[in-house]
Formats: structure tokens, sequence, C-alpha cells
């Protein structure tokens, strides 16, 4: 297929998982923030946020003050913040009407209704008067979304495209909201993931595994009390998890693998080595590193094969 | 001009005519509110998938529906064969018209058309003289407008050459007219239009270039902001080829390339919704984003078709026009079979002295305009405006011809106060490969304001199925 629609289509799908993760980080805030806490920490967690977005220089030239308000305006409405819910669903939108003829009537409407009623949803004051309301909306969207792009497209080049895009950038937004706890307490030493208070801790770490709807799961799974490591563990090494690092890395290579061309070789082999580490780590190898340090290297590895993918197969250099 | 136009549904009399009786009978058994139900469901099912136009110069990212009567412009069999006749022989002879202006010329040489009217023309592109081009077609698709003043009095008012466009909404107009009404389709052996898409694709890949068993055909567009972008994603969409952008594609040896995610795949056949001045920056304008640099040499080496071909405007242009029925003599040595719009070239002094002598009757057009702008109709204008137009022809008569004003047949239209008469025309696409093929009708155009002559989308216009009978 044409390289522009493909990157159109991968771009598409990556906005709308974008958005829909901001969402989710922006919610575990919301919610740590209605816990008993001092106003510092509550600002930290605020200055967390922003900083696994990689967004804190460009808050602090629209805004003094990190206040919720301040940075859910930010994170949510800003046309000036392209990582804004607002700029990743015009994005969505817009990608998506470059490459109309490419998606189904279902996939185009779907996405070009949620960007339709984002306006008006904005408008009400739903998120100044229940910030969680509007999340959830993000997420029934994105839901949504992909449901009908698995419902009603064909399984071409096209989809793999979307469900590429999809998790690519699901491995990248996972992977930051881990790293929110190292964010939030800069003065820590990095290596222990327990900290002076095990009941912030436990609050914590329930809001994380709610952000990314694996409280029950955790349950579930572990039939036992929260700890931060088996909390690593479920998101970052279980296959069966949707949303963790292993079970997003698997779906990248096997719709790595459906494109394939010419020049993608060693795309498929870095992203496989990436899979393979995952899947044969253990969390205390991982803990012992250091999580922090973990994460930073598996974004820059996101990051590359995300490059990797863009010049092999959608914005390629002349022949 | 006569005082009452034809009207195609009703005679003078008022007695609906025989090809209407039968939708009249249906019409009056209606229940008004069902109608007004029929006709918002239409707004609503248009607008949600998404057929809009965009307005150039309103507020960037306006994007408008195209009114959509339900009242359907109905022609009869007998009165189609000579329509069809008829643009068959004209688009023949334009075609044969542009392969001898880029080749040998012999239409100049024997004096019919004067060769500065040519060679002065800006549509004439000097770049294709001695082309080759695959089949010796050059306008693959016309969408020629045909209006009608009286019984069986049809009237050429444009050929279109270059990228003629509104297909989409033909074959639109259609599928929404058989979802409102299925039943009036039971009732009248309407002939199908579906199968356009199909007819076009073949007719593309009949003109690829003869190296290439099974040719790549790609449908051009400037892009997503461009007026017309919906069509080119339906009929893309609808043949099953790439929707491609300039810089999707790039030039290597001579040969043309689309940048695909398996590699660079080679490209045949260009459908191209793009004019001729943005398609290669390095031959014509060196602004244009929307081209592919180095495309005129494939073009020119033969290794690609384009779909139209380059200059074909020189074939189009309003002061050309009046000599299209001497083509047909000259070419096919046949008389015309629909006839052209008397019209008086401004450029020659006598009938620029007649035309000032009688302003108030005639619509002036500008020679180079299109889309119903810069247009003078003489009995719909005040004073003042007619007089500004003297002016304007005084001190530049070569840039306009004048018509005279042509009662243009009106048929009943649903507008605010109900069912009223309003003027139509009609846009037939004639297709020319290895064959020519024509769709029975085409695009019904009506102008919704009262007395109104002016059909164009961007001037207030819309749009009627058009129905031709089998019997």
């Amino acid at each position: 297929m044409l390289s522009r629609t493909a990157d159109h289509l991968f771009w598409m799908a990556r906005y709308i998982e974008r958005a829909e993760n901001t969402a989710r980080m922006l919610d575990v805030n919301v919610q740590t923030a209605l816990l008993p806490q001092d106003a510092e920490n509550a600002e930290q967690g605020w200055r967390a946020m922003l900083s696994i977005c990689e967004l804190t220089e460009a808050f602090a030239k629209r805004h003094d003050d990190v206040s919720a308000e301040a940075v859910i305006d930010f994170m949510v409405k800003d046309p000036n913040n392209p990582s804004s819910i607002y700029c990743c669903l015009q994005g969505a939108r817009e990608n998506a009407r470059a490459v109309r003829g490419a998606l189904t009537t279902e996939v185009w409407e779907t996405n070009n209704t949620t960007w339709l009623e984002l306006k008006k949803v904005l408008a009400d004051g739903t998120v100044e008067r229940d910030p969680s309301e509007f999340f959830e909306w993000v997420k029934f969207r994105s839901h949504l979304s992909r449901g009908v792009t698995i419902g009603t497209m064909l399984k071409d080049d096209a989809f793999r495209f979307i469900r590429l895009g999809t998790f690519l950038e699901r491995a990248d937004n996972t992977a930051r909201l881990l790293d929110v706890k190292f964010h939030s307490m800069p003065f820590s030493p990095l290596a222990n993931l327990s900290t002076a208070d095990p009941h912030a801790d436990y609050y914590h770490w329930a809001a994380i595994l709610r952000s990314v709807s694996a409280f029950e799961t955790y349950r579930k799974v572990y039939r036992d009390v929260i700890t931060p490591d088996r909390v690593a563990e479920l998101l970052i090494l279980r296959d069966d998890m949707p949303r963790s690092l292993l079970a997003s890395l698997n779906e990248v290579c096997i719709n790595l693998e459906m494109i394939s061309n010419d020049y993608s070789a060693n795309t498929e082999r870095r992203a496989g080595k990436l899979r393979a580490e995952l899947l044969y780590s253990q969390i205390d190898d991982i803990l012992q590193m250091g999580l922090h340090a973990y994460l930073t290297n598996f974004l820059e590895r996101v990051n590359d094969l995300g490059n990797r993918i863009s010049k092999d197969f959608l914005v390629p250099l002349e022949a | 001009m006569s005082a009452i136009p034809f009207d195609e549904m009703h005679t003078l009399g008022g007695e609906v005519r025989h090809h209407y009786q039968d939708f009249s009978r249906w019409l009056e058994h209606q229940a008004p509110e069902r109608l007004q139900n029929k006709r918002a469901e239409a707004d609503l099912i248009f607008r949600r998938v998404g057929i809009t136009f965009a307005v150039y110069g309103e507020e960037s990212g306006t994007e408008r529906l195209i009114p959509f009567d339900i009242v359907p412009r109905v022609i009869t069999a007998a009165e189609w064969k000579i329509l069809e006749a008829g643009l068959r022989q004209r688009v023949q002879a334009l075609n044969m018209f542009l392969k001898d202006i880029y080749n040998e010329q012999k239409i100049l040489a024997t004096g019919l058309i004067p060769p500065e009217q040519i060679f002065n023309n800006e549509q004439y592109r000097p770049e294709m003289q001695g082309v080759k081009v695959a089949g010796d077609i050059y306008a693959h698709i016309a969408g020629v407008d045909v209006v009608r003043a009286g019984e069986g009095e049809f009237y050429v008012l444009e050929d279109n050459l270059r990228v003629p466009s509104g297909v989409s909404y033909m074959l639109e107009n259609r599928k929404m007219m058989m979802r409102l009404f299925p039943e009036l389709f039971a009732r009248n052996r309407v002939a199908p239009v579906e199968h356009y898409p199909d007819n076009l694709l073949e007719n593309l890949r009949s003109v690829s270039p003869q190296n290439s068993t099974d040719p790549t055909v790609v449908l051009l567009t400037p892009g997503m902001y461009n007026s017309a972008y919906f069509e080119h994603a339906f009929l893309a969409q609808q043949m099953g080829i790439e929707l491609v952008e300039g810089k999707d594609m790039f030039v290597d040896e001579e040969v043309l390339y689309m940048r695909t995610t398996q590699g660079p795949k080679r490209v045949d056949v260009i459908y191209r919704r793009l004019d001729d001045d943005f398609l290669d920056p390095l031959a014509f304008r060196e602004d244009s984003q929307l081209g592919v640099p180095g495309l005129l040499s494939v073009y020119r080496a033969g290794n690609v078709t384009l779909a139209n071909a380059i200059g074909t405007g020189v074939a189009d242009d309003k002061s050309i026009y009046p000599y299209v029925p001497d083509m047909i003599r000259f070419y096919l040595s046949e008389e015309p079979i629909i006839k052209n719009v008397p019209t008086w070239q401004c450029r020659k002094p006598e009938h620029l002295k007649e035309v000032l002598s009688k302003l108030p009757e005639l619509v002036v057009k500008e020679v180079h305009g299109a889309g119903g702008y810069g247009m003078l109709v003489g009995p719909a204008s005040t004073k003042e405006q007619i007089e500004d137009f003297r002016q304007k022809l005084i001190s530049d008569p070569a840039k306009f011809i004048a018509q005279p004003t042509l009662a243009l047949s009106t048929c009943p239209t649903f507008v605010e106060s109900g069912l009223a008469p309003r003027h139509i025309d009609l846009r037939p696409f004639v297709l020319s490969g290895s064959k020519v093929s024509l769709i029975p009708g085409g695009l019904s155009r009506v102008a919704l304001r009262e007395g109104s002559l002016v059909v164009n989308s961007s001037q207030g216009g819309g749009t009627k199925d058009t129905w031709v009978l089998e019997r």
C-alpha cells in the first residue's frame, strides 16, 4: 500500500491510543489527589505527570504555577500542546480524513464523531466539573474506535499498520505510566520502590493498577496484597495482561512480520530482541537494575523502533 | 428571449408530459409530510457520509452540502439517443482536433481557425508539440454541459476537457433516490448508472503505455483541502486504485514510481484531478508543491499516460468554442448533431459593435473564466452592472465572448414555497479510450434561486437525479 496511507493509518491509531493513555494518566493523578496528603506532595504528583510526558518546559511557558486545574487544562484542552487530548483526537481525525478511502465507513464515522463530540464536551464544562467522567468518555471512544476497527476492517496491510501504531504507542505509554513513581520522588534512592509511608504506597500502586484497568486483574492473578514488585511484574512481564509491555511488544512483532518488506529485517530483529528480553526476564533482575533505569532504556528502544518503522515503511527515502 | 421557458415536466398548456406521467401520479399521492421527512433524511445521510464540498473564499475547513432535489430530471429514450450520438461526435472531433494541433496542425493550414487563436492561447502547451500519446486520446474524460431551450432543441454550452468534476454526485444522487423512493424504480424503467467507476477504470487501463500488460492506475489529487476531494476519494475507492498526492511519487530515469510500504512501485496511468499548471514544478509552476518533479519528462518519454492529457484546455476554451462545429465538419465530414450557442467573439470589431448595441439582452463570459465567476447575465443585471461590464468590454474585448440569453428549460423543484420551476442543465460524462462510452444521463444541476440561470454549485446551485427512460 501507499506509504503515505500507511503513515496516516499508523498515526491515526497512535493518536487515539495516546489520547486514551493520557486520560488514564490524568485520572490516576486526580484519584491520588483525593488522598490525604500535603500540598507539596499533591503538586509533586502533577509535576511528575508533566515530567514523564516530557512537557515540563512547554507547560512552564504557558502557566506560572503547577496546579491540578492548570495541568488538566494543559493536557486536555490546550490546542498549543501537541500532546493534549484535544490535539490527539484532532490528529486522529485529520489522519483518518486523509485516508478515509482506506477505512470502513464505521471506522471513519467513529473517529469523525469522536472529534465532533469532543468539541461539544469541552464546551459544556464536564472537564472542570467532573474530570473523571470526561476521562471515562475518552477511554470509551478509544475502545469504540479499536473495536470497530477489529470488527469491520479487512485484515490486510491497512489493518496491520493501525494495529502496529496502537501497540507501539501503548508500549511507550504504559512504560511512562509506571515511571510516574520515580518522577514523583526526585530525592529518593532510585532502586528502592517502597517509601516511608506504606499506606501512601498502597494507594499509589492501587491507583496505577486502576489506571490500566488492572486492579481486579491483580487480585485475580496474585490473590494477595498489593506490592510494588508484583505491580511491576504484571505491567511489564505478563503476556496475558493486555496493557503490559510484553503483550504490547508481542503485537508489535506479529504485525511487523505481516508487513515485512525488503528493508525491514533489522527493525524486525530489534523488535524481536526487545520482546525476547521481556519474555525471558524476571522481575527481580529488573528491580536490581533499577526500575527507572530499566524503563528509560525501554522507552529509548521503543522510540528507536518507531523511527525505524517510519524509515522502512512510511516515509521512505527515494529508491 | 421567449417569455416562458420550456418546462421539462409540463406542456405550455399545463398538461403533464408523457414521460413524466407516472412520476406525477406518484407525486400527487405522496403526503407532504412524507416528502418533507424524506428530504430531511437525504440531508442527514449526505452529511454523515461526508458528501460535502469545500467552498473557496470562506473560512477554511468550511464543508457544505450541495442541495439535493428529489424531483428527477427525466429524459426520454428517443431524446437520449440523439444526445448520445451528438456527444460522441463532438468529443471525437475534439480529440482529433487536439491531436492535430499538437502534431500536424492541418486545420490551421485550411484557415478555419486563425493560428494566433491557438498560439496566443494560455491553454496551448508548446511542451506537448509532437508528443505521442497512447491511442491518440487527449480528453479521456469529458463533461460536456448541455442545455435545452425548447422541444428537441439542445445546445452545448461548454466542453469541459480538463478535470471535469461532478460524477460522484451523479452516482450518489441515484443511490439516494433508490434508497428514499425504491417504489419509483419498480414502476419506471430507469437506465442504471452505477457501473460508471467500472467503465472509467476500463477506460483508463485501455490507454496504458504499450509496455505494460497489467497497468497500475492511480488517481492524483491535490489533497484533502481541495473542493472536490470527496469525489477523488470516492472514485479511487470505487475503482480500487490508490489515491495519490504528488509527494507520493517520484521520477527515476524517466520512469514514474509511487512510494509504497513494499518499496517503489511503477505507475502507468494517472487519472489526474490536478490542473496542468501544478503537475510538474520543473516544467510548469515552480512553486507547485502538488505535482511531481520530472513528470513531464516521463510523459514525453511515453512511460506514463496522463488522463486527461496536458494541454486539453486549448480545445475547451471559450475562445475556441465557436469553432467546434467547423471541427466536426473538418475532421468527421459530418454535420453537428447538437448545436453550439451562437457566439459573438468580442475580439472581432464587428462582433463587439453588435454586442455593445444589445448588451442588456446578452450573456457575456470571460474567455478563460470558469465556475460561473466573472460573467454578466444581461437581463438579470442592473444598469450599473451592465455599464461596468461595457467598460470592461471596451478596454479588453479579446477577453470576452457573448451569447444570446438562452431560455434554459426548467424542471419542478422543491423550494421553500413548495414546488416551483427552476432552470436546469445537464452534464453527461463521455469516456474515450480504446472505445467511447457514455453512462445514460449525467449530472443535472439546478439553479435554486428564482429566475437564476447560474447552476454552479459554487453559486448556490443544487443537483437532481437524472433518469434516462429505457422505453
